[in-house]
C-alpha cells in the first residue's frame, strides 16, 4: 500500500469528541455528511480545507476518549486514507484499522502543515517520507491488520470471509 | 518461559493456546455488548457484512441507556432498530430506564470470572472488577464479533498497581482512581492491561472495585483486572474458578500506592489527568452537580453523598442532578428513603441511564457554568455544551460542593 498527500497537523491528545462532536451524530450517521464537521470544535474552517487523499498528522494519544467508531468513519468520509501520530489511543487504533485507514506510529515532530507526505506499508516494513526525505522506516504492520486494511476495512473483510482465521 | 499475568491467562484461554504480551491473536469472546450509542451503527455494519445470524443469542446483550428518555424521532428510530434486531435474533435487550450497561451486566450476572467481554463502550473495563477482561470496541468490531464470536487482539502488556493501607474517612475509590489517572497520565497505560494487587483490595467493596476499573480506561488502558476473592465469590454465589497471575509474571511497570496517603481529589477542566487535591482548590464557584453515571451511580454513592450533606439542603442556585445507575439501584434507593431525602434537599432525579454524562440526554449546563460531577470524563463539550467547565470528583465531594455552592472538601463539610 502506498499513499501520498498533503499533511494537516494536530497536537497531542486529540479526542474523538473533537474529531466529531457528539451532538452531530444525533442527526445522522452518514460519514460523508458528517465529514463537513470534522474537528469543528477545534477549528470550524478545518473540514473545508481538506481534499481527498490528504493525510492527518498528530502528536501523542490521537483518538483518545470514547470508543465511538464514527470518529474514524468521519475521517474516512473526508477522504483521508492515512493518519500518522506519535501514538494512538487503543480503541481509535482498532477502529481505524477496521475502517480501512492506515495508521502509522512514528515521531511526527519533523512534519509541518502542508508538507507532501508519502507513506508505504508492505510485508517487510512501513515507511514515511516527507518532501522527498525518508523520516521513518519501521516494522511492518501485522499481516492480520494489513489484510483488513487492504480489504477496505472489516466490513468487506467479513463479507468475504464471515470469520477470522486463527 | 516466564509466568503469565491475569490478562495473558485470560487471552490464552480464549485463543486456545498460551499467548504472551505483544502477540497478535484471534480470540473467542464470552459476551458482546452493544448500547444505543454504538449498536445502531453496528447493526448497519452487520447487514453490510452479510451477517445472517448472531453466533450465539445468549452471548449478545443490548442496552438502551445513552438516550433516556429518547430525545427525538431519529434516535427513536435507531432504538427501534435495536429492539427489532434483538427480537429477531432472540438476544437480551435492556430497554429505556433499566439502567446503564456497565451496571446492568454485573447486576444480571452476565460477567463471570475469567471471561473475555467486548463492549461497544469504552468503559467496558468496569467488568475487570469481577476478575474478567472487559474491553471497549467500536461498531465494526461489534458487528464482526456478533457474527463470528471472535475478534483480533493484541495481547496487552500489564502494569501492576499494588494497593496497600486503608482509605481515610470521606476519601473514596474515586479519589484513588483520579490519583492513578493523574499518576499514569491520559495515555500512560495505552494498549496495556492494569492489574490490581495488594492486600487493600480485600477491603474494597465491589462498588469501589467497579469505580476503579471503570476509570482505568482514562489512562488509555485496554482493560483493568482485579484478582478474585471471597467478595467476588459471594457476588457470584460460590464460584472459585478465579484467574490469578503467576509469581514470575512479567510487568512492564509496577506502582505501589498507600491508600492512607490519598486525599479527596478533583480532575480539572478539560483533562481527566489534570488532577489536584480538593483542599488546594476550595471555594471555586460551582453551579451544577451530577451524582450518577457508570462510575458512581450506585446506592453506596447516594448514601455517601447524603451522609456528607447531613441536614443541609442543596445551595440556592445550585442544580444537583441525581441519576441512579439502574432501576434496581433506583428501587433500592427509594426503599431506603434516599431518593426522598435527596429530593427534599432540592435535587432533580433523572431516570436510570447515562443521564447528562455525555450530553445525550437532558441536563445540559449553560455557558460558563462550572459542573462538579461523579462521571469519568471532562473533555470540552462532553456534557453537550463546549462553554461549560467540568470538574470530576467523588460523590462525597460533589455532595459537599452541592450544599456550599462552591468546590468543597467533604472532610470539612461532613458531620
Ligand atoms: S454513564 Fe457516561 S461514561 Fe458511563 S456508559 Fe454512560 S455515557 Fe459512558
Amino acid at each position: 500500500m502506498n499513499f501520498e498527500g498533503k499533511a494537516h497537523l494536530f497536537g497531542d491528545d486529540i479526542n474523538t469528541d473533537y474529531i466529531i462532536s457528539s451532538r452531530r451524530k444525533r442527526d445522522t450517521l452518514d460519514e460523508v455528511a458528517l465529514a463537513r464537521y470534522l474537528m469543528e470544535d477545534l477549528d470550524p474552517s478545518f473540514a473545508a480545507s481538506v481534499s481527498p487523499g490528504d493525510i492527518l498528522v498528530a502528536g501523542k494519544n490521537f483518538g483518545c476518549g470514547s470508543a465511538m467508531e464514527i470518529a474514524t468513519l468521519v475521517i474516512r468520509g473526508a477522504g483521508i486514507p492515512v493518519v500518522i501520530a506519535k501514538s494512538f489511543a487503543r480503541t481509535f487504533f482498532r477502529n481505524g484499522i477496521n475502517c480501512g485507514i492506515l495508521l502509522v506510529t512514528c515521531d511526527t515532530g519533523l512534519i509541518k502543515s502542508g508538507d507532501l507526505v508519502a507513506v508505504g506499508s508492505n510485508d517487510d516494513f512501513t515507511s514515511v517520507t516527507v518532501n522527498g526525505k525518508r523520516i521513518y522506516s519501521g516494522a511492518a504492520l501485522p499481516a492480520s491488520m494489513r489484510s483488513i486494511i487492504e480489504s477496505g476495512g472489516l466490513v468487506s473483510y467479513m463479507r468475504n470471509s464471515q470469520g477470522f482465521s486463527n | 518461559m516466564s509466568g503469565l499475568t491475569i490478562a495473558e491467562k485470560i487471552f490464552s484461554s480464549h485463543a486456545g493456546r498460551t499467548v504472551h504480551a505483544g502477540e497478535d491473536i484471534v480470540a473467542s469472546v464470552d459476551l458482546v455488548m452493544a448500547t444505543d450509542g454504538s449498536g445502531p451503527l453496528a447493526l448497519d455494519l452487520f447487514k453490510k457484512m452479510d451477517g445472517k445470524a448472531v453466533f450465539d443469542p445468549e452471548k449478545i446483550v443490548m442496552v438502551l441507556d445513552h438516550y433516556v428518555p429518547c430525545p427525538n424521532d431519529k434516535v427513536a428510530a435507531l432504538q427501534d432498530g435495536m429492539r427489532a434486531f434483538a427480537a429477531a435474533g432472540n438476544c437480551r435487550i435492556f430497554d429505556l430506564g433499566e439502567g446503564i450497561c456497565h451496571q446492568l451486566l454485573p447486576e444480571n450476572r452476565y460477567i463471570q470470572p475469567g471471561h473475555l467481554i467486548v463492549g461497544g463502550d469504552s468503559h467496558s473495563t468496569t467488568y475487570g472488577a469481577f476478575n474478567a477482561v472487559g474491553t471497549g470496541i467500536g461498531s465494526s468490531d461489534l458487528a464482526a464479533a456478533m457474527i463470528a464470536g471472535k475478534l483480533w487482539f493484541k495481547v496487552p502488556h500489564s502494569i501492576r498497581i499494588t494497593l496497600n493501607g486503608q482509605l481515610k474517612r470521606w476519601v473514596t475509590a474515586k479519589d484513588l482512581a483520579l490519583c492513578i489517572v493523574g499518576l499514569l497520565g491520559a495515555d500512560g497505560a495505552a494498549y496495556k492491561a492494569i492489574e490490581f494487587s495488594g492486600c487493600a483490595i480485600g477491603d474494597l467493596p465491589i462498588d469501589d472495585r467497579m469505580t476503579l476499573c471503570n476509570m482505568m480506561v482514562e489512562t488509555g488502558a485496554k482493560c483493568a483486572v482485579m484478582p478474585g476473592d471471597a467478595l467476588t465469590r459471594s457476588f457470584y454465589g460460590g464460584t472459585d474458578r478465579f484467574v490469578s497471575a503467576d509469581e514470575d509474571a512479567i510487568y512492564e511497570q509496577s506502582v505501589d500506592i498507600d491508600l492512607g496517603s490519598i486525599e479527596p481529589m478533583v480532575a480539572l477542566p478539560h483533562h481527566v489527568d489534570t488532577v489536584a487535591p480538593v483542599s488546594k482548590l476550595s471555594d471555586l464557584p460551582m453551579h451544577m452537580g451530577v451524582l450518577g453515571t457508570c462510575t458512581n451511580g450506585r446506592v453506596s454513592d447516594l448514601e455517601l453523598a447524603l451522609s456528607v450533606m447531613g441536614d443541609s439542603p442543596v445551595a440556592k442556585g445550585f442544580e444537583l442532578l441525581v441519576v441512579p445507575a439502574s432501576r434496581s439501584v433506583y428501587l433500592e434507593a427509594l426503599r431506603k428513603g434516599l431518593i426522598e431525602k435527596l429530593v427534599a434537599k432540592g435535587a432533580v432525579v433523572l431516570p436510570p441511564g447515562c443521564g447528562p454524562c455525555c450530553g445525550s440526554s437532558p441536563g445540559i449546563p449553560s455557558n460558563g457554568e462550572n459542573v462538579i460531577s461523579t462521571a469519568n470524563r471532562n473533555f470540552i463539550g462532553r456534557m453537550g455544551n463546549v462553554a461549560a467547565n467540568i470538574y470530576l470528583a467523588s460523590p462525597a465531594t460533589v455532595a459537599a460542593s452541592a450544599v456550599k455552592g462552591v468546590l468543597a472538601d467533604p472532610r470539612g463539610e461532613a458531620r
